[in-house]
């Protein structure tokens, strides 16, 4: 009961020192939402290790911010983004507790080291993104089948398909210019997977970057660009950029927080998981913790760190995971 | 042709360095001006650029919290000031010992005839052209060999960082132990001071300014690396201090990398802030170096 009220003091502390209004509403919710999860954060000490999805960095760092300040300051929570892959790769051997991806785990290739490293794990979707496509403002097209997409990203177009026009007679003779994330990326195996119907299938011959940055830089300045890359960075960046809407068979559908919670934006609606290890979840209370403060609390983590909340049926499918985990 | 000309004779007597008149000396002047002007001007509109950016978030909370990825306006580098500094530190004890010991050994213990002391020198000119992120690479192996499960703790970026600069170091310091004259040596040795007497207590000390001066501006290469700590897999969101050379941490050139990743302006403008603060750091070491060089230097 003791940390009960230290938050108080934490929470006016805050007050003078945190001049965001967001902030501090969340502050006053989180620590309201403490009061029942109270008993299993109070004195927790030792280390959270996190790798993983830099897409997800941005959520897993928020929900530590909030983890420590609302009651375990003593518990050491590290968060890595050598990218989803790279995370797998570190979880898989035992050398993290928790990982970050922004795509399932691979059957044929990580699962099994896994396996062979006897860790088990629980999936847990933590929030949703919309990969959006995004084409220089000027460009006269709303909308985008996923067949004319396949059309343009495909490997068989490489070199081929050099022009709007080669997509659809309708579309403008302008030159394509293509940008997108390297193939270390999960959006890049996420995007194939949908799109072209193999996982790491893409032409090559585009504008590649690991930062999503450039691409918006590359698609805002060049006329007959299109790229595609997560929602926040449209969501920054709308002025400069036009979103297309995706049409996969059931008319258009524009990126939004809406439908790609309602589950209408498809097929490039992708959940972001958190992977835990079974064995840090049971041995470690500070892992158990942290992890069962990160799903409590998912939906204002997930909206304060600008990211799409998971929709009622998500939430209870997540949190039966955990209950299945022992939380 | 006729106007290069006039500028010519006009450029000699100006310069009065050199009785050269003819146009192409004259050309090839004109091209070091323009790459000396050139390289300073865009290190200047660099330099004025980030600071325009950043100045405005020069404030407590960059110094005071730590990366936060909900509040943008306030979020703060402070486990990657804290974590630069122990890793500097670290780094210190690690290679200056080690680069100066090797640099004496070249130039006043080793006998140059033998074959696996010219394989050595080979080698250490070869070590000072390996791109940064090998050095990463090693440091992992290493780490794996001394049994750390965990290798983005500040030893472990203090030995890449390390291996990285002891060529360097060594280098600098042949340079200047070699520049200590001769005459001191025999001197020593004729009033039968042993090898090692006259290195330790002769040369060595001589040689400081240069050491010192060779070693930190090595140092201050390092504070800037990102390649090798990425190989390492130091992570990125670090909410406490480092309190060790076991500990976890993450450092400035890392955090900069983030948040220039991100796609808010705020951590564009933090990023700016945080160049800043990483210069800073970087002229304060060069300034040490000064300083030391000026209060050992000897003439003779």
């Amino acid at each position: 009961m003791t940390w009960r009220g230290t938050a108080v003091i934490r929470t006016s502390l805050r007050r003078l020192a945190a001049p965001s209004a967001v902030a501090l509403s969340l502050a006053f919710a989180l620590a309201a939402c403490g009061g029942e999860s109270g008993a299993s954060t109070e004195g927790l000490s030792g280390d959270v290790k996190i790798d993983g999805s830099s897409t997800v960095f941005p959520l897993s760092n928020a929900a530590t911010e909030f983890f420590k300040e609302d009651g375990a300051p003593d518990v050491n929570v590290t968060v890595g983004q050598s990218g989803t892959g790279g995370g797998f790769e570190a979880f898989c051997t035992g050398k993290t507790d928790i990982s970050d991806a922004s795509r399932p785990i691979k059957d044929d290739e990580e699962a099994p080291v896994c396996a062979e490293n006897k860790v088990e794990y629980t999936e847990l979707q933590v929030a949703t993104d919309a990969l959006t496509v995004v084409v220089h403002p000027d460009t006269p097209i709303d909308c985008i089948t996923t067949e004319q997409l396949k059309k343009i990203w495909e490997p068989g177009a490489q070199g081929k398909v050099t022009n709007w026009n080669q997509v659809d007679p309708s579309f403008p003779d302008a030159e394509l210019a293509l940008f997108g994330p390297g193939t270390d990326s999960g959006t890049f195996d996420y995007f194939t997977d949908e799109i072209n119907g193999e996982e790491g299938a893409s032409r090559s011959d585009y504008e590649a970057s690991e930062e999503d940055n450039v691409i918006v830089e590359g698609v805002a300045n060049t006329p007959g660009g299109l790229g595609y890359f997560g929602y926040t960075y449209f969501e920054e960046n709308a002025d400069q950029l036009k979103a297309l809407e995706v049409d996969s068979g059931d008319g258009c559908v524009a990126p939004s927080v809406e439908t790609a919670q309602d589950g209408s934006y498809t097929p490039l609606a992708r959940p972001l998981f958190i992977y835990v290890s079974n064995t840090a979840y049971g041995d470690k209370e500070q892992v158990a913790g942290f992890v069962d403060y990160y799903v409590e609390n998912l939906t204002e983590i997930a909206e304060e760190a600008k990211f799409i909340a998971l929709n009622d049926e998500q939430l209870a499918e997540t949190n039966s995971q955990l209950d299945s985990l022992g939380g | 042709m006729a106007s290069i000309g006039t500028l010519a004779r006009s450029g000699v007597r100006t310069g009065g360095r050199s009785h050269e008149s003819n146009p192409a000396s004259l050309v090839f002047l004109c091209l070091l001006w323009f790459s000396l002007a050139f390289g300073l001007l865009v290190l200047l509109a660099l330099v004025v650029d980030t600071f325009v950016e950043g100045v405005g978030r020069l404030d407590g909370d960059l110094f005071t919290r730590y990366n936060s990825t909900v509040r943008e306006e306030t979020t703060g580098a402070r486990a990657a000031i804290l974590g630069t500094a122990w890793l500097m530190a670290t780094t210190a004890v690690l290679a200056i010992p080690m680069g100066i010991a090797a640099a004496l050994y070249f130039e006043e213990f080793a006998d140059k005839r033998r074959w696996y002391n010219r394989l050595l020198e080979v080698n250490l000119q070869n070590l000072a052209a390996v791109p940064s992120v090998i050095y990463g690479l090693l440091a992992v192996a290493i780490m794996a060999l001394l049994g750390f499960s965990n290798e983005g703790i500040v030893l472990g970026g203090a030995i890449a960082l390390a291996l990285l600069i002891l060529p360097v170091i060594i280098i600098t310091t042949r340079e200047a132990v070699r520049a200590v004259p001769r005459e001191i040596r025999d001197g020593s040795l004729a009033l039968g001071a042993t090898q090692w007497q006259t290195t330790w207590k002769q040369t060595l000390p001589s040689a400081v300014p240069g050491i010192a001066t060779g070693t930190i501006i090595a140092l201050s290469r390092a504070i800037g690396e990102a390649a090798p700590l990425l190989m390492l897999g130091v992570p990125l969101g670090i909410l406490q201090d480092p309190n060790g050379v076991l500990s976890t941490f993450t450092a400035l050139p890392l955090q900069i990398f983030q948040w220039t990743s991100q796609s808010q302006d705020a951590y564009k403008v933090a990023a700016a802030a945080a160049i800043i603060v990483l210069l800073a750091m970087v002229l304060l070491l060069n300034g040490l170096a000064i300083i030391i060089r000026n209060k050992f230097q000897r003439r003779w």
